[in-house]
């Protein structure tokens, strides 16, 4: 259950997305949320998604890793849509009413751009996080906010921070279902009973994974210090990180793109 | 004599119709008889925590049933509960399982789930402890204030504590000093001994194994590679070394010793009947004189 989760997953290859430059990558990726709220229009839509398809082949990333990170916010899609399919109301004759209820062409309108903005939000954040991975994402981070450094913002703590919690996620994970299992090996009740039985069964698991986690943290300490830590100060990187010419044509190429969504705008109805 | 655990052509699929879909069991099938002490062993990946968290039903078999005292298990999937009291399952590190404010009320946390009255409870507390060696005047204690073998003990206390007719264990002497392992080992015995029930211990120790089991049950690759008597086991040695498994000490210095061309028994896997071997060896030569 716990192990489907795959946003922030990454999927490890060699295509020219997952050699780019990271600081790049997050910037567009950036870029590209904004432009799907821009462009809100059906061909500024269509671009969208093409753009998306584009990339996925390119990084060839299987089709079925873009249904597992859709699958788990299914439900808040078709739980946006129905809300918009029901609650626009437009200036024409609705095209269906029943009772109190009554759909708009307004409505589906708006109902299916926001679905296609949630899953493109998703695809291509998903994106992201598939074709980098977590170090090197934070890796970029800190070095994108390396400016704020100078007003005394912990860059670098705050990175290495991310950096560890990504890393203990699997780990806690595993923790999480041993501890479980040893618990129902004693009897409790977490696959059966009453809810209130459930959240009740839920503090022999917690206690030991929040001992377990601090005993984590003390080690992971100890190891830093062990190989002289001491934070970010004068602090080198094994990994440089360089921005190349394929990077700047990415970067270019995405641009233009970036512009036809905006533009669309300028030269196709805006949706609802 | 009954069949007390019976394994049916059970197999066992992690992350089915998945691209990482691995096989881990592959239509096992075996009997463990009332009142045995089997040893499993088996090299890391074999299958061995996964066949046995199947005894009380943590995994739910892809394939094949399982009959506890000749009741399939997952006949009523609801009733699952009632064979985790029947079989005890001690976990590897066990101690990272604790979480009470005291020992006993963390040993109580078995028997009070199994709707026990107080009166019972209590005796059942007292009793696990003082088999694992834990003193009456610390009950009230922390867990969290012990040392790591000590932990341990009380873990496994809780699992005793539920009185189940068949134990469990996945190596549950893993990371201790010799002095806690044989401690905890001779414990277990001890229980086995005095409550006829049936044990199931894995352990990578081939001298452990050898110590205290009378059958031995050999894993690999998801497949039961033997499973016999623990001299007949043992004496297979060639094999159990292929399957990258060990055998005790004292077999491999017999082993040698044979290869060496002496006529000697390659049953041999305890340091005790070594002596008497090597005694009566030196005897027939003598009077071979």
């Amino acid at each position: 259950m716990l192990r489907d989760i795959t946003i922030g997953q990454h999927f490890p290859g060699t295509s020219i997305l997952h050699t780019m430059d990271p600081r790049v990558k997050l910037i567009l990726t950036i870029a590209y949320i904004v432009m799907l709220f821009v462009g809100s229009n059906p061909a500024g839509l269509a671009i969208s998604i093409v753009l998306l398809m584009v990339l996925y082949t390119v990084a060839k990333i299987p089709m079925k890793m873009i249904w597992k990170s859709i699958k788990p916010i299914l439900p808040i899609i078709l739980f946006t849509a129905v809300l918009n399919l029901f609650f626009m109301t437009g200036t024409s004759e609705p095209i269906f009413s029943w009772w109190i209820f009554k759909i708009y062409k307004e409505g589906i309108g708006y109902a299916v751009l926001m679905s296609v903005r949630i899953v493109c939000l998703i695809v291509g954040t998903s994106l992201l996080t598939y074709t980098t991975s977590p170090i090197v994402l934070t890796d970029a981070i800190e070095q994108l906010l390396h400016p704020f450094a100078k007003l005394h913002l912990p860059v670098h703590e705050l990175a290495m921070m991310m950096t560890i919690a990504l890393r203990f996620i699997p780990t806690l994970i595993e923790e999480t279902d041993k501890i479980m299992n040893a618990q129902k090996a004693r009897g409790a009740q977490l696959d059966s009973g009453s809810l209130k039985d459930r959240i009740k069964a839920l503090i022999p698991v917690l206690i030991p994974l929040f001992i377990s986690a601090f005993r984590r943290a003390d080690e992971l300490a100890m190891a830093m210090e062990c190989r002289c830590y001491h934070g970010g100060e004068g602090r080198t990187k094994l990994k440089q990180l360089h921005m190349r010419g394929s990077d700047i044509i990415i970067a270019i190429a995405a641009i233009v793109v970036f512009v036809a969504i905006g533009m669309s705008n300028r030269y196709f109805p805006r949706i609802g | 004599m009954s069949a007390i655990i019976k394994v049916e052509d059970l197999s066992y699929i992690y992350n089915q119709g998945m691209p990482d879909e691995t096989v881990a069991l592959d239509h096992v099938s075996f009997e463990v008889q009332e009142g045995e002490f089997v040893g499993v062993i088996g090299s890391t990946g074999c299958g061995k925590s996964t066949l046995i968290t199947h005894f009380n039903g943590i995994n739910k078999p892809t394939m094949g049933r399982i009959y506890i005292g000749g009741e399939d298990m997952w006949e009523n999937p609801k009733e699952i509960r009632r064979f985790r009291f029947q079989v005890g399952l001690v976990f590897q590190y066990p101690e990272y399982q604790l979480f009470e404010e005291t020992i006993y009320k963390d040993i109580a946390f078995g028997p009070t789930n199994m709707g026990l009255d107080a009166k019972e409870i209590d005796r059942r507390v007292c009793r696990a402890a003082e088999f694992c060696g834990i003193p009456a005047s610390s009950l009230n204690k922390s867990p969290f204030e012990l040392s790591g073998g000590q932990k341990r003990r009380v873990a496994i206390a809780g699992v005793l504590a539920m009185e189940p007719k068949i134990l469990v264990l996945d190596e549950p002497a893993a990371g201790l000093d010799p002095e806690g392992r044989d401690m905890i080992l001779g414990q277990i015995r001890e229980y086995h001994k005095q409550t006829g029930s049936t044990i199931v211990l894995v352990s990578h120790s081939m001298e452990d194994i050898a110590k205290y089991a009378d059958r031995v049950l050999v894993m690999n690759g998801g497949h039961i590679a033997m499973y016999d008597t623990t001299e007949r086991v043992f004496a297979r040695a060639p094999e159990l070394l292929e399957l990258g498994l060990s055998v005790p000490e004292v077999t491999k210095v017999f082993l040698r010793l044979r290869s060496m061309g002496l006529d000697i028994p390659t049953d041999v896997y305890t340091v005790k009947y070594a002596v008497k071997t090597i005694l009566a060896a030196r005897q027939q030569a003598k009077e071979g004189k």
